[in-house]
């Protein structure tokens, strides 16, 4: 459709965190916005109503972000990479289409800047508050996928991971940047188009009289046929058999269908989950944090080891599903844990719960301003010590 | 005469999935005519299949998208129109339909209904109106008229209910028009003019509810309901959809509107090619 | 305003009124009463069988007075009637 390539920006650039995670987005070929103004995530669509017709795609301000949801899995359907943007009061009324989203197995993906919660909050200040809003936000037992960025860099390179993800595991994707990340601005280095790995959804492999829409393949992911294609799919948020007609009165039907989409991402826990280890060789004090925070404890953790103490970091790049088997290991291997997270208490349980006899110090921080490294430092000094 | 107990004989059997028929709707219950009447609409344009969509809500009128065979989706309540905008803005090619019940479209649905039709996204609505919240047992609704007895209203319902007609024309849909699922030929036809046409197209379809709405407010069996609407309803097109409030004693039907406006997916090319002629200079 | 034919028309000769099929899938009926009630011509009433739903679907009176409207094809909710133009080899 584009005449004249203005598309993939590649070269070194100073760019806001959202603009980057904007151009992620279009280099991995999202070609489908739908979303609403809301601060700190406004920068993305308006980087979108812009950047987007060039491209070729779509860009559409919708009446509120309900229907930006609802847009965004119908574009999906029509065949279309599609993406949303907001923070957490358009994250609260995302929750109803994002559990149609995961019942209808939707590749999309949600980027959420989080700011001070709940409620309105404070639009202007970074927080973390919505992670467990992210994995049990919507009714219902469901798994999905969420990637916390700790940098400009990875607005743009984890945004594709989350196309990427999306279209693997058809499960709507989060990107959980905090409000800092997604307003800071960095150098990023925009690689050739050629150079951006991208994946597509699965195609059916049989003729339409052969193909059941919600069927799984080994991996637990059935291939899409989309909207058009002459395949005549019949999708409902029901409970659903194979076929994707309702069943609701089976249990048999539902205890499959549930465990299967919970399962497909369990299952494959160990293809999703990415973790960055940092001087945790032979650690004592393992640091466990992500997003802004981690930026801060590398620093943290180099102080301690000036000060002799054996510190080392282990950074989630994914949050959801968690990684359970990563932490859990460090967990025998070191003498203590120190979780900070700008909230009251999030990702600070799952370690908990995972790291079972080893002591797990918490530095919680909400308010606006994100940790120091004197403040982590603090800690693990005295931790250590004790 | 031919006595057939065998459904796919049935000269619209292609258009349905009849596998899952006999369908949900109770006896004399309209969304069955809408489903009929829609099908036949289809016959008659000779549409690709291939590239209809159906896109329906929660409700009785919503369990449609799984009743015809053809790409559709039943999405959350009220969502539908929303949904579908994403789908025709993503594939214009598609021909949308999004068939739905007074509920879903107009209470909890009321706002994506009415940003719709101001963008002239186009679909076309079709909103099956029997006044109550038929699948949840018979609450009230946007369109449930005063004085009417629902669950949820014991002593009288004292809303006034909207104008539909009125409403769609305010918002700026391109072609609006009301029949009752009498009016079979004439529903047919409107179908057929709406699926033609370019823009948000809205058709409201007054429908009895025997079961539910009825049998609360003593209004007889559904061929009663139909006689009724025999008897008051009055074909006048053109006519102010402002002044076509539906009363006991009168059920205005036609056509209201039918102008042409640039729809959404237009006005978004015309800006592509202004802006890709601005890059390439030319 | 219904036309009045004041004489014989010319191509009386050449042209047949067609023929009704009257397919009523009994099973499928609910027996709402639509197709009876509203028939133009009076084709169908009641029958006294009780069907798989335990209601009693039409059944057709004269198939000869049928006019090929349809209407009592569109009309039912349930699909459980419809009529097609008899095919005919010759006169029928």
């Amino acid at each position: 459709m584009a005449k004249k390539d203005r598309t993939v920006l590649t070269g070194v650039h100073f760019m806001n965190g959202d603009v980057a995670c904007a151009e992620g987005a279009m280099a991995a070929g999202c070609r489908f916005f739908a979303g609403y103004p809301i601060t700190p995530a406004t920068e993305i669509a308006e980087r979108m109503a812009r950047r987007m017709i060039e491209f070729g795609g779509i860009f559409v301000q919708m009446e509120d972000e309900l229907a930006s949801m609802a847009a965004i899995i119908g574009a999906s359907w029509a065949g279309a990479k599609s993406m949303t943007a907001t923070s957490g009061p358009g994250f609260s009324l995302m929750q109803e289409n994002i559990g149609l989203a995961v019942m209808t197995e939707t590749p999309c993906v949600v980027v959420d800047i989080m700011r001070g919660a709940p409620s309105t909050g404070q639009p202007t200040e970074g927080a973390q508050q919505d992670v467990m809003q992210s994995k049990w936000g919507s009714h219902g037992d469901y798994e999905i996928i969420a990637l916390a960025p700790a940098s400009v860099q990875e607005m743009f390179d984890l945004t594709i991971e989350c196309f990427n993800l999306a279209e693997t595991y058809r499960a709507p994707t989060f990107l959980l940047a905090d409000g800092f990340t997604g307003h800071l601005w960095e150098r990023v280095v925009i690689p050739r188009p050629e150079e951006i790995k991208t994946v597509d959804r699965k195609k059916p492999s049989v003729p339409p009289d052969k193909y059941m829409p919600f069927k799984p393949d080994e991996d637990l992911v059935p291939p899409m046929a989309c909207f058009g294609e002459g395949y005549y799919v019949h999708v409902t948020g029901l409970t659903h058999d194979m076929r994707g007609y309702p069943k609701t009165v089976d249990p048999k039907i539902q205890y499959e269908l549930v465990q299967r989409l919970c399962g497909k991402i369990r299952k494959n826990a160990d293809k999703i989950v990415r973790t960055y280890e940092f001087m945790l060789e032979d650690a004592e004090v393992a640091v466990v944090a992500y997003g802004i925070p981690s930026r801060a404890s590398v620093s943290a953790v180099k102080r301690a080891r000036e000060a002799g103490i054996r510190a080392g970091l282990l950074r989630l790049v994914t949050v959801w599903p968690f990684p359970e088997k990563q932490v859990e290991e460090l967990s025998n291997r070191v003498k203590l844990m120190v979780v900070p997270e700008m909230n009251c208490g999030q990702v600070v349980r799952e370690v908990e719960r995972i790291a079972k006899e080893t002591p797990v110090h918490f530095i919680p921080k909400i308010g606006g301003e994100p940790h120091t490294p004197s403040e982590i430092f603090e800690v693990i000094r005295r931790t250590a010590k004790a | 005469m031919t006595a057939t107990q065998k459904f796919d004989t049935h000269s619209l059997a292609k258009y349905l999935r009849v596998e899952r028929f006999p369908h949900i709707w109770c006896e004399g219950c309209g969304n069955g005519i809408i489903l009929n009447c829609f099908v036949n609409a289809l016959d008659d344009l000779g549409i690709n299949i291939n590239e209809l969509v159906v896109v329906s809500g929660i409700g009785c009128m919503g369990r449609v998208a799984g009743y015809i065979k053809c790409d559709s989706f039943h999405t959350t309540h009220g969502r539908p129109i929303a949904l579908a905008s994403g789908i025709k803005l993503a594939n214009p090619k598609l021909t949308i339909a999004v068939i739905s019940g007074d509920g879903d479209l107009f209470a909890i649905g009321g706002n994506h209904f009415i940003h719709a039709a101001r963008r002239n996204v186009d679909m076309t609505v079709i909103c099956s109106n029997n006044f109550n919240y038929g699948m949840t047992g018979g609450q009230f609704g946007p369109t449930t008229p005063l004085d009417s007895y629902t669950t949820t209203t014991p002593y009288g319902n004292i809303e006034h209910p909207f104008n539909l007609v009125h409403l769609a024309a305010a918002a700026g849909a391109v072609y609006v028009a009301r029949w009752t699922v009498l009016h079979v030929k004439r529903l047919t036809e409107s179908i057929k003019k709406a699926l033609q046409k370019k823009g948000f197209k809205f058709i409201e379809v007054v429908s009895p509810c025997p079961e539910i709405y009825g049998r609360r407010n003593k209004l007889g069996k559904a061929v009663d309901t139909m006689k009724q609407y025999r008897e008051i309803s009055e074909i006048r097109h053109g006519y102010d959809p402002s002044k076509a409030k539906i009363t006991s004693e009168k059920i205005i039907v036609g056509e209201f509107v039918d102008t042409e406006k640039p729809t959404y997916g237009e006005l978004l090319q015309r800006q592509f090619i202004k802006v890709q002629e601005r890059l390439t200079g030319g | 305003m219904p036309v009045r034919i004041w004489r014989t028309p010319l191509d009386i000769e050449k042209v047949k009124r067609p023929k009704a099929e009257i397919h009523i899938i009994k099973d499928q009926c609910k027996g709402c009463g639509f197709c009876i009630q509203f028939c133009p011509k009076d084709v169908l009433e009641e029958s006294e069988e009780i069907n798989e739903r335990g209601v009693h679907p039409p059944r057709v009176v004269d198939e000869s007075r049928c006019v090929l409207c349809g209407f009592c094809t569109s009309i039912c909710p349930d699909f459980a009637i419809f009529v097609v133009e008899k095919q005919c080899k010759k006169e029928c």
